[in-house]
């Protein structure tokens, strides 16, 4: 009579267990040495985020208060009447919805022509190096370079004319397009490592039901990378969002919203402003504000617009379906549409 | 449930009706031609050229078995020429000197080990290989008496459509995927004046190519479903019934079920054979066993050239050139 599968095992004392690894006691001490860096220097880090998001956290929430979301900020020495951050962070949204309003299809142009059409040859190197090099200039050398551009007078539309016939270059149009310059890597690079990984089988088979390349591009490869689109576009916003040297240069400072008159809409994409990165930097202890509780306040929400903008790349690039082997469905699974 | 095992194939006949004994199993075999007239542009065409001691017991009595006679294609009609054709990638000749017929109501399977050209000369057949950089073609490829290269590029796509080794369902959903290939093209006769066409009226269409692709029945509740959640065969069927909603007179198959599993391989043979009824079909496999399932003739190329072109069972039983013999037997490949 046979034993029952539950009962059927082999002779004692043969089992051997396995440990999942191997143990360091075998390892060279060099590797130990290594290994071990590799423990301090992660742990480090997790220590040093935590300490900065805590520090934010307890300094911020100790300090905010619901009235400072929604009072207006006054250029006042005393603190209980210099009024809230409600500006900043309406700047905030408002310069990153121009920049972005810039830098989107631009990038999503730029990353097309450079993945599909390549020509000529010369010219898509020059603008390969041209973006790269845009992603690693600081943006206070972008910021320098915005002002003397559109302080010319030809554009003088996109800011205000002084009475003297001067232009001063600053408004959340000059501002925001030069911060379309430094979220325009991103989205190029975004879209465009994504383009590349559409198998040709893909294209080709667009084509060969007699579409054009245009068609293709259109409605086949921009709906397959429309993911990695919105994380690079997202990543671009978090860029904006955090930036100060353009804010300091080209929006001109002004705690308010101060339009520049005429259309309504247009009259305030045309005046200054300030952001949430200027209002922290002008109250900290190291501007002339005075007010470091206000502006440990706005960092904090500003260090939580970040971390909410992060959170959405992370759902934007994680594939919801990573059990599937082929990379194209990867890249695919994660669409909006597809659940 | 899967699919009933299709016929034994060696006991089939050739499905050509009516071809004359000799004509039908006529090839052009390029390897025993002197160098000197392979130039591009001379090929023989195939059918004209003498078969060179072809047994006549190859092809024309086989077994008594044959195949069911629902499965007979009513009339074979030729609808592309390949005539001499010699294709390059660069400086490499890929294809040297290929003549083969496609005809209507029957299915050319392409055989031959990687490298053989055979894909290549698949893909040259709706100007597919002209997107790479420095292709090349010499000779003649006909569809219904005019040069492929004479026709506008998509409008000649839209005529010989194709299906591919993986399954590619566009990241639309499933009606979308078969509209996507009904929709007229800007710029083509006619787009410019009429709008965008609605889903009403595409549905028949739809349907239709659905229908015809196997593929209707399991799909039917769930046409607004995502394509990309398919199963990979039904996948693989999507891409059949995409290709087939334009109509097309020719439809070419590049090994379209390496991807996929058995079940899914059988259902697919079993559609090939059901549509070489309405649309010419050229089929390139690895597989020599699905060769012999789904197709008529056969061509076997070897390293650019045509070795052998023939009725599939004379191919496989009665091979004329050592090569093609080796292969068939498993020798090399």
């Amino acid at each position: 009579m046979a034993s029952t599968p539950q009962t059927l095992r082999p002779p004692a004392g043969s089992i051997r267990a396995s440990r999942g690894r191997d143990s360091m006691g075998s390892w060279p001490l060099v590797d130990r040495a290594a290994y071990l860096v590799c423990w301090v220097v992660g742990i480090g880090l997790c220590l040093v985020t935590a300490g900065i998001v805590l520090f934010m956290a307890v300094k911020g929430i100790s300090y905010l208060r619901p009235s400072l979301l929604l009072e207006r900020p006054n250029a006042s020495p005393n603190q209980a009447t210099s009024g809230g951050f409600l500006d900043p962070i309406e700047g905030t949204l408002l310069l990153s919805a121009v920049g972005i309003a810039i830098a989107a299809p631009i990038g999503v142009w730029l990353a097309v022509w450079m993945s599909e059409y390549q020509r000529p040859a010369w010219l898509a190197r020059l603008v390969e190096s041209g973006v790269e090099m845009i992603a690693g200039a600081p943006s206070v050398l972008l910021a320098m370079f915005g002002l003397v551009l559109f302080a010319r007078p030809v554009l003088g539309f996109l800011s205000q004319t002084s009475a003297g016939g001067s232009v001063t270059g600053k408004s959340f149009l000059t501002a925001g397009a030069m911060m379309s310059l430094i979220a325009l890597p991103l989205v190029v690079a975004s879209t465009r490592e994504a383009l590349m990984q559409v198998p040709a089988h893909v294209r080709e088979a667009s084509y060969a039901l007699g579409k054009t390349k245009a068609t293709t591009i259109r409605k086949v490869l921009l709906p397959s990378v429309r993911p990695s689109l919105t994380s690079g576009v997202t990543l671009g916003i978090g860029r904006i969002v955090g930036d100060t040297a353009i804010v300091v240069i080209l929006l001109g400072g002004t705690p308010q919203l101060e339009g520049a008159g005429g259309a309504p809409v247009l009259s305030v994409l045309r005046g200054t402003g300030s952001t949430l990165t200027s209002y922290v930097r002008l109250n900290s202890p190291a501007g002339e504000g005075n007010a470091h509780e206000k502006a440990y306040a706005a960092a904090f929400v500003l260090l939580l617009m970040v971390l909410a903008l992060n959170m959405l790349v992370m759902r934007f690039s994680t594939t919801r379906n990573m059990d599937e082997p082929s990379r194209w469905r990867t890249l695919t699974g994660s669409l909006p549409w597809i659940r | 449930m899967p699919p009933p095992v299709r016929r034994i194939v060696l006991d089939r006949e050739p499905s050509v009706v009516g071809a004359p004994p000799n004509g039908a199993q006529s090839a052009t075999t390029t390897a025993t031609r002197p160098a000197t007239s392979t130039l591009p542009g001379t090929g023989t065409p195939p059918g004209t050229g003498t078969p060179p001691g072809v047994p006549a017991s190859a092809t024309g009595e086989r077994g008594s078995g044959g195949i069911p006679a629902q499965t007979q294609p009513s009339q074979v009609q030729e609808r592309m020429r390949i005539e001499g054709v010699w294709l390059a990638y660069g400086e490499r000749w890929v294809v040297r000197d290929v003549s083969l017929p496609v005809r209507r109501g029957e299915v050319l399977g392409l055989i031959g080990a990687s490298g053989s050209g055979k894909t290549t000369l698949l893909r040259s057949l709706n100007r597919l290989t002209e997107i790479t950089a420095g292709a090349a073609r010499a000779g003649r490829i006909t569809l219904d008496e005019q040069e492929i290269g004479e026709i506008e590029v998509n409008s000649l796509r839209r005529r010989v459509s194709m299906v591919f080794q993986q399954p590619n369902p566009f990241p639309m959903s499933i009606f979308e995927n078969v509209a996507y290939a009904l929709r007229e093209e800007h710029g083509e006769r006619g787009a410019r004046r009429r709008k965008r066409r609605s889903r009403e009226e595409l549905m028949p269409a739809v349907v239709d190519a659905l229908r015809r692709a196997g593929l209707y029945d399991e799909v039917a509740g769930n046409l607004d479903h995502p394509a990309l959640r398919l199963s990979g065969g039904q996948q693989q069927r999507l891409c059949i019934a995409r290709a087939l909603a334009a109509n097309p007179e020719v439809l070419l198959l590049d090994e379209p079920c390496s991807a996929l599993d058995p079940i899914s391989t059988a259902t697919i043979e079993q559609l090939i054979v059901g549509l070489r009824e309405s649309v010419a079909i050229v089929i390139v496999t690895h597989n020599l066993q699905q060769a012999m399932r789904v197709a008529d003739h056969v061509a076997f190329m070897h390293l650019g050239e045509l070795v052998e072109y023939g009725h599939s069972a004379q191919i496989f039983d009665h091979p004329r050139e050592q090569r093609t013999r080796e292969y068939v037997s498993g020798a090399f490949g």
